[in-house]
């Protein structure tokens, strides 16, 4: 097992050069001038913009460009911004929020998932299958902007449960409806992928033969069966923990939350590249942090899986 | 070859352990009823092996799950007859009762031993969990009574073995490991359901060998349910052959050697290979079992009888007795028996 973690560790080394140099040159790739609008109504003064390029190197060519940010990059260093804000500082006040967010997404996709995919799979056809299956297919149809402004109209503004927008500093009783609403097309993959692996894994044999043995039904279900029919199960909702770490644009936007998504949506608007270039490059460590730390849990699950 | 004194024998007089009287089963589905069982006995004494022939589809193996109560209910539904263990029947007892019974009084081991055993937990946790579960041992006692368990079955190095997974057995292995979870308990009667199929064939022979030696040990009942005559001519004292759900032909295993009571019988020992036939074409059994779901009027397998007669088509044959515990169901069976 050591010996895989750190053939996976440095694995991540050339994905990780390959992402970020990616990102770098399409980041910068994208037309327009960064500082042609940053002097308000008339046109920046061509000294102006000269001595910004040079500030941050956009005249040397790129890849002299790419170095220079991944020297800085590996000390730590995220750049700063147009303005001279520290980009790291930006990403340290913005980003616990999202992760908050993503987390508690999770928890609730886990929960109400599993639990509603557990009581369908084991029961089979009914009216609690028949509602499970309608309403999951009802979500993931939905796109996530609709679900988020639907919910946020009824228990925001009609019902007044919520206040529609949280606040500043948001508690996580604030984050519980963006939670729910970004976490919805997952929870209900869950509830569904959750349904098919046990129905799949009830006929099996060695359930049967775990009954043969005289094992007590819940005992038949709990340890033999539910192991086997989490399995896939959590790798989703790992992958997707990953993948909510980035940020949500669309559901922190409708709620107004200041997270890592909006800062994102923002700083593309503003060509604040450096931001941008910060942002996803810590995304992708992190979403590959999240993917080791999956494939290492699977095999805990699984150990047909075993990494030599 | 083998080590073990297979003496074909007769355990009439030992202790009655189970009996299967008139068992009917079916199987409601949306394509319709199918009639899986229709009357099935059979019984097996202490130290006594009784093997149940037949092919695939003639209720052999569901006979086995009604016994251990693992047949799918629904779809499954039994509509007649008694499964009597030491006179009980089991069709009546409580779930719990029933559950008290398997794996201690009947236990079963099934052909296909990597699927059947849990992939994600080890081959001790399997063994270990009943005796921790049921005979109250502590995770250490059942640990080393798991790693005992494993040494009887002749498994080399079960100490180590006892904390590895199913994948990391081979496929004999795996059978052994699977014999000894089922006698974790000390069954006194044993199923083997095609326990030696998915094996090849020498280590068929040792898997049989096993099995014969624990049981004359253990003076216990065994159900060997197979398809091969090869692996009953060795180890059954008496055998059950069984066609679309019912059982055709029922006779000492010498006695159904020397001279089979039965043409569907009669054509599985034709279709065996042989060694003083080499070069021949096999003789095979042409047609196909009846649809369970439509079994025809008269005898089901007149359709691929040699011997059929306008009554095989008609009316359905009784299961006669012959003497000497031979019953028959075929509309001439004496002519059979009595052949020169």
């Amino acid at each position: 097992m050591g010996r895989y973690v750190i053939r996976r560790l440095l694995q991540l080394i050339p994905v990780f050069l390959g992402t970020t140099f990616l990102i770098y040159v399409l980041v910068w790739a994208v037309p327009g001038d960064p500082f042609a609008g940053m002097c308000g109504e008339r046109p920046c003064e061509p000294g102006f913009i000269a001595k910004m390029n040079e500030k941050f190197h956009l005249d040397d060519n790129i890849f002299s460009q790419y170095f220079q940010y991944l020297g800085n990059l590996v000390q730590g260093d995220f750049g700063e911004t147009y303005n001279g804000n520290s980009v790291g500082e930006l990403i340290a006040l913005r980003y616990p929020v999202s992760v908050q967010l993503a987390a508690l997404a999770v928890v609730i996709e886990a929960i109400i998932g599993v639990i509603a995919g557990v009581l369908t799979g084991l029961r089979g056809k009914g009216f609690l299958d028949n509602l499970v299956l309608v309403s999951t297919l009802f979500l993931i149809s939905l796109p996530v902007f609709v679900t988020g402004f639907a919910l946020q109209i009824l228990l925001g503004f009609e019902l007044e449960w919520v206040d529609p927008v949280v606040s500043s500093d948001p508690t996580l009783g604030e984050l519980l409806l963006p939670a729910f609403v970004l976490g919805s097309l997952s929870l209900a993959y869950v509830a569904r992928l959750t349904r098919t692996s046990l129905m799949e894994n009830k006929r099996s044999d060695y359930v049967r033969t775990a009954v043969a043995k005289g094992l007590k039904p819940s005992r038949v279900v709990g340890v033999h069966l539910m192991r086997n029919s989490m399995i896939p199960v959590i790798t989703f909702l790992g992958t997707d923990l990953g993948s909510l770490m980035g940020g949500a644009i669309v559901t922190e936007g409708i709620f107004g939350i200041q997270g890592i998504g909006k800062m994102t949506y923002d700083a593309i608007l503003q060509k604040e590249n450096i931001t941008v270039t910060g942002v996803v490059v810590l995304l992708v460590i992190v979403f590959l942090i999240v993917n080791l730390l999956i494939d290492l849990l699977y095999a805990v699950l699984d150990p047909r899986i075993r990494y030599e | 070859m083998s080590t073990v004194d297979y003496s074909n024998g007769d355990h009439s007089n030992s202790e009655l352990l189970l009996e299967v009287d008139d068992l009917w089963l079916e199987f409601r589905t949306s394509d319709g009823v199918a009639k899986v069982l229709n009357g099935v006995s059979y019984n097996v004494h202490a130290g006594e092996t009784l093997a149940v022939l037949g092919e695939s589809g003639s209720g052999k193996s569901v006979t086995a799950q009604a016994i251990m109560g693992i047949v799918d209910m629904p779809p499954g539904v039994i509509t007649g007859g008694e499964i009597r263990y030491h006179g009980e029947d089991l069709l009546k007892l409580s779930d719990t009762r029933r559950r008290e019974i398997r794996a201690e009084g009947i236990s079963i081991i099934f052909q296909d031993a990597l699927s059947s055993l849990n992939p994600v937990y080890t081959v001790g946790f399997q063994i270990g969990e009943q005796l921790r579960l049921r005979r109250g041992m502590s995770r250490k006692e059942a640990q080393k009574r798991a790693i005992e368990l494993l040494d009887m079955v002749k498994i080399p190095n079960a100490k180590g073995r006892v904390k590895q997974y199913p994948h990391e057995f081979s496929g004999g292995m795996r059978q052994r490991a699977m014999i000894a979870m089922s006698l974790a308990l000390d069954p006194e009667v044993l199923i083997a359901d095609e326990p030696t199929t998915a094996l090849d064939v020498t280590v068929q022979a040792q898997i049989m060998d096993l099995l014969k030696e624990i049981q004359v040990e253990r003076q216990m009942g065994l159900i060997l349910i197979t398809h091969d005559l090869g692996v009953v001519a060795e180890v059954a004292d008496k055998i059950a052959v069984m066609y679309a759900g019912r059982i055709v032909e029922r006779a000492a295993a010498t006695e159904l050697y020397r001279m089979p009571g039965h043409p569907y019988t009669l054509a599985l020992m034709d279709s065996m290979p042989r060694l003083d036939q080499r070069g021949q074409t096999l003789n095979t059994i042409k047609g196909l079992p009846p649809s369970l779901l439509n079994i025809p009027p008269g005898c089901p397998f007149a359709p691929r009888c040699p011997r059929a007669q306008d009554i095989c088509t008609v009316e359905l044959p009784e299961s006669k007795d012959l003497g000497l515990g031979r019953t028959s169901a075929c509309h001439f069976a004496e002519e059979l028996v009595n052949r020169v």
